[in-house]
């Protein structure tokens, strides 16, 4: 460990910027919020997502701060599932950047790993994708904007129980994948289905089509499926199309990761008639819906398509900046949290949504949607609606 | 500065051999919001004198060098976050015991083999242990990492802390002890018969040295050294994740090594801190061009320095002496 | 017992499909490691290489598919010549940690390569109308351009062995594998052999790449994480041997293929065990010439 001259420079930089926050006047105050999120690796469009969704809500409100308040906004890539990078850029941003605000993460294993640093920095963090049920329990610092995978998945078992009888499972190996396929198997047998088999498959780009092959093969009526969305979703539609187990009279269902809105282009044909169960879709017929995609072609293009991960970013920066408005910029941890615990926008670009004071978890809308064709393109049509869904798995274990 | 295969039986530690340790005691002070980095870095670097002993003094090619770092990072990781084992020590000494007991087991079967069949069964193993670690979710954490670790404060009186201080002197601590271990075997009769090992396999073995014991104890050492680096980055991060028996991480770690120098204690000191620091820079702002620009300082080293940096001092050095004669 | 030869089927089939990609990307590094003893960890990025040409033919270059495939072979191949002359000829005599540590710098460097003209995703593969859907084969459905994929492998297995068993070249080559020295005092130029049958192997890295983009995913990761198959293929077969190659990428693929659909649990497991145990009971693998 040599020293060098610009490392001591940038560490003295960074303690003058420390003191001059906690010491200046009202006036010209930053808050700094730091944002891990994936831009490298074969994952990196989720992180794309996330950060143009942050940024937008940014630059559309502007001017929500109090007067003379300024965010800082530093980004931090973890280059995909890699939790102990995660937690090593989370304990930089804090003791390095100091950040008031931790927010983003793609992945609930990151978000598992960075949950004890937050009790022990005071450093609220708001999730904004990360849907692992448990992530919340972690730490009394953390809260959601996006979603957990009961909150899908389980609606999406007592929808299918009523039209199917034979379901196999097949879901990306880690704990949101571990959470969909017990969370449908709950809901599927309740409502009277069968479970026929059932698959874990590898979370790093896998090859599809033997784990596909294996569920035609168990002839069920239907297929669930949970994979962490992104390309991913392109890859299986396409095995569960080329191996033909829509012309076996095999449906597809699963929880919006399979038919994200921003591949469904790339899908061709194979994905029309898949049901899913989530709480986005760009086809979603709502005012703040229909102004949030304008301001997003508006500002990334035409040909650009938001998702649920943006919304959920989109949504959490509007956690953080209602925290900070309400404390005149002068943000305190504890009281962030208090205020973050109370949340609540009745126009989300989703619908309405809340946090649960007692969980700090998201509550919101589900939808089941089919996929079909509208125009000349696909779209998630919303066909039912189950709403103020809180996460289910809180809900039957008592977990808080 | 040169070790190669020098040997006498009581080595004395030079003036600028403590040079790393004042700079590792004056940087805890100087730069307080680095010391995670900090003990990072002396945590790679007693992986890399580990891979150093079996690469560079025994001549053994290995790219599963992961397999004992990520063992032992799984051992004391499981041993608390499974069995509630807190005790820092008793952490430390699971993980050389297990690393003990796996360098043996497959040092035993694999060093008869030699060139590609070697590196394939190296390879295989840290292949083995990462599918093992990926699938035995129950006990591992599989994809999700092992999380849960609790590490109890080291006397009962330092705390493993948000800033990385008690880490950073436990590391450090550790990799003392590492670093005197290594030398006093590298100077013994026993380091100068590596040496001849690695030079000329079958002259040794002619002279009647016990050639594969020889090899199978520097291997066994070697893991014993690697688990311990392993179990204080689980102890440091208090996670564990699948990376650490990646063959990214083993390739990675030989880019360290050769990058200091190969077969020369301080070059696994330099490589580390060189490779570290310069990725703490530069690779947040620019990871494309970062891992081409590794990739390019491999090819060039491997063509026209082989002896990595130290080499590269220690020519410039002869250099400086001819001139001034 | 109908369903379980059902099963059977189907995991017969999708093993011969990735069989046949692995041994079309891994027989060339059999050749060149027998034949010159270079330990080429870089024999990925060739593949990977032939895969992003084939997309940007299909995408950019609006070339049909069978041109693409053309088109990866010779440009990896004279590419592969390039490196061959200007690096690898330089390390031919250097140990084997230099070359190994050489190798990972170039696939250090091709990844990062691949990550600034193509970024991090997948490439998708774009195939003709005729190659997607089923195939219709005795009441039962199998994907077509899998079927497609076992077709052209076979061909090309006819094809090499014709080359190297039957024509003078093939001798050659057969020759410098067995004694290079007496091939040499013979007459034999090695250097312009090696070139050959480096560019040729690379080349077919290259095809595989390409051939196989649709199952082996392309994207930037690619060398690093298919290397560990591409390997195992060569141990297990044996180096400088046709043959060898060929059953062990058939038994991996087959065997990889009914692990994922009967034990999934197990993943790669049982495969990385099974080499293991091979290579102590025949450390030159299957079909190696020498110890």
């Amino acid at each position: 460990m040599k020293r060098m001259p610009k490392t001591l420079r940038v560490a003295a930089a960074s303690v003058a910027t420390c003191l001059a926050a906690c010491l200046a006047p009202v006036h010209a105050q930053t808050v700094k919020v730091g944002f891990i999120t994936t831009y490298s690796g074969p994952m990196a469009t989720l992180g794309d997502s996330m950060e143009k969704g942050a940024r937008l809500y940014m630059k559309l409100n502007a001017d929500k701060l109090p007067p003379g308040v300024k965010v800082d906004f530093i980004t931090r890539d973890d280059g995909g599932p890699n939790p102990d990078k995660g937690k090593q850029l989370a304990q930089e941003l804090i003791v390095r950047d100091r950040v008031q605000f931790l927010a983003g993460v793609v992945w609930t294993p990151s978000a598992i790993a960075i949950a004890p640093l937050m009790s022990e920095a005071k450093v609220p963090f708001v999730v904004m994708n990360a849907g692992g049920s448990v992530v919340t329990t972690m730490s009394p610092y953390i809260v959601r904007s996006s979603f957990t995978l009961w909150q899908s998945a389980y609606p999406m078992g007592q929808w299918a129980a009523k039209k199917y009888k034979r379901a196999y499972i097949a879901v990306s190996d880690y704990a949101p994948g571990h959470d969909s396929e017990a969370a449908f198997e709950r809901g599927f047998t309740s409502g009277g289905g069968e479970i026929v088999g059932k698959v874990r498959m590898p979370v790093g780009n896998p090859d599809f089509v033997p784990f596909m092959q294996r569920a035609k093969d168990a002839k069920p009526d239907i297929v669930f499926s949970f994979i962490p969305g992104g390309p991913q979703s392109t890859q299986i539609m396409k095995a569960f199309g080329d191996l033909g187990l829509a012309k076996a009279g095999i449906k597809f269902v699963g929880t919006g990761d399979i038919v994200s809105d921003e591949e469904l282009p790339n899908m061709g044909d194979a994905p029309i008639g898949v049901v899913s169960a989530h709480h986005y879709s760009t086809a979603g017929d709502r005012p703040a819906n229909k102004a949030f995609l304008a301001a997003w072609k508006k500002e990334y293009g035409a040909k650009s398509i938001p998702n649920f991960l943006a919304v959920a970013s989109y949504d959490g920066m509007d956690m953080i900046y209602t925290a900070i408005r309400e404390q005149a910029g002068k943000v305190d941890a504890d009281r962030s949290m208090a205020i973050m615990r109370e949340y609540r926008n009745p126009n989300s670009p989703r619908g309405p949504i809340a946090i649960d004071p007692e969980t700090r978890d998201i509550v919101q809308n589900e939808y089941i949607r089919e996929t079909r064709k509208v125009g000349s393109e696909l779209a998630n049509v919303e066909i039912d609606t189950i709403p103020a869904v809180k996460d289910f798995w809180k809900e039957f274990n008592g977990k808080k | 500065m040169r070790h190669n295969g020098s040997y006498s039986a009581s080595p004395r530690i030079g003036l600028l051999e403590w040079l790393p340790w004042a700079i590792g005691v004056a940087a805890f002070f100087l730069m307080p919001e680095y010391l995670s980095l900090g003990a990072r870095i002396l945590i790679f670097i007693l992986y890399a004198l580990s891979l150093d002993l079996v690469v560079g003094y025994a001549g053994i090619v290995t790219l599963g060098h992961s397999a004992f770092f990520g063992l032992g990072a799984y051992a004391a990781g499981i041993l608390s976050a499974r069995f509630g084992v807190a005790d820092p020590a008793l952490q430390l000494l699971v993980a050389m015991t297990a690393c003990a007991l796996m360098g043996l087991a497959t040092g035993a079967v694999i060093l008869r083999t030699r060139g590609l069949t070697l590196l394939m069964l190296t390879l295989a193993i840290a292949s083995i242990l990462l599918e093992v670690a990926n699938k035995a979710t129950s006990i591992t954490g599989g994809a999700d990492g092992l999380s849960g670790i609790v590490v109890a404060p080291i006397l009962g009186l330092f705390r493993f802390d948000l800033f990385g201080k008690t880490a950073y002197w436990l590391c450090l601590a550790v990799l003392f002890v590492g670093w005197w271990v290594t030398r006093r075997l590298i100077y013994s009769p026993f380091g100068a018969s590596l040496v001849g090992i690695r030079e000329n396999h079958v002259r040794m073995v002619a002279i009647g040295s016990p050639v594969p014991r020889r090899l199978l104890t520097a291997y066994t050492i070697s893991a014993v050294l690697a688990g311990v680096a392993g179990a204080l980055l689980t102890q440091t991060n208090q996670f564990v994740g699948l990376n650490v028996l990646s063959f990214e991480s083993s390739g990675e770690l030989l880019v360290m090594l050769i990058l200091g120098g190969v077969g020369r204690i301080y070059g696994a000191f330099i490589g580390p801190v060189v490779y570290m620091i310069a990725q703490d820079m530069l690779a947040k702002q620019f990871p494309e061009y970062w891992s081409l620009g590794i990739g390019l300082l491999l090819v060039i080293i491997v063509l026209f320095a082989r002896d990595g940096i130290l080499g590269i001092i220690d020519r410039l050095v002869a250099l400086t002496r001819k001139e001034a004669r | 017992m109908q369903e379980f030869l059902a099963s059977l089927v189907s995991v017969a089939f999708h093993g011969v499909a990735y069989g046949m990609i692995l041994y079309v990307i891994s027989v060339g590094l059999s050749v060149t490691m027998g034949l010159m003893g270079f330990a080429n960890l870089a024999h990925g990025v060739f593949a990977m290489a032939g895969g992003y040409i084939l997309t940007t033919s299909l995408d950019h270059w609006g070339l049909p598919f069978p041109a693409a495939l053309a088109v990866a072979f010779v440009l990896v191949a004279a590419g592969s010549v390039v490196l061959e002359r200007l690096l690898y000829a330089r390390l031919y005599a250097a140990g084997e940690l230099a070359q190994v540590l050489f190798t990972i710098g170039l696939i250090f460097m091709a990844t990062a390569i691949a990550r600034l003209i193509y970024g991090t995703l997948q490439q998708p593969v774009h195939l003709p109308e005729g190659m997607k859907g089923q195939f219709d084969l005795l009441g039962r459905d199998f994907p077509a351009y899998r079927v497609f994929i076992i077709l052209f492998g076979a061909a090309l297995v006819a094809g090499l062995w014709f080359g190297v068993e039957r024509t003078r070249f093939g001798a050659m080559v057969r020759a410098a594998v067995d004694n290079r020295a007496m091939a040499q005092s013979i007459g034999i130029d090695t250097q312009k052999l090696f070139m050959a049958t480096f560019a040729l192997g690379s080349g077919l890295a290259g095809l595989g790449g390409a051939l196989g983009a649709e199952i082996i995913a392309i994207q930037p990761s690619y060398p690093f994480e298919h290397l560990v198959y591409f390997l195992i293929v060569v141990a297990v077969g044996g180096l400088g041997t046709l043959r060898g190659p060929f059953v062990a990428a058939l038994v991996i693929g087959i065997a990889d293929t009914a692990c994922k659909y009967w034990v999934p649990q197990f993943g790669a497991f049982l495969i990385y065990v099974a080499t293991i145990l091979l290579l102590l009971w025949r450390p030159a693998g299957l079909f190696g010439r020498t110890a």
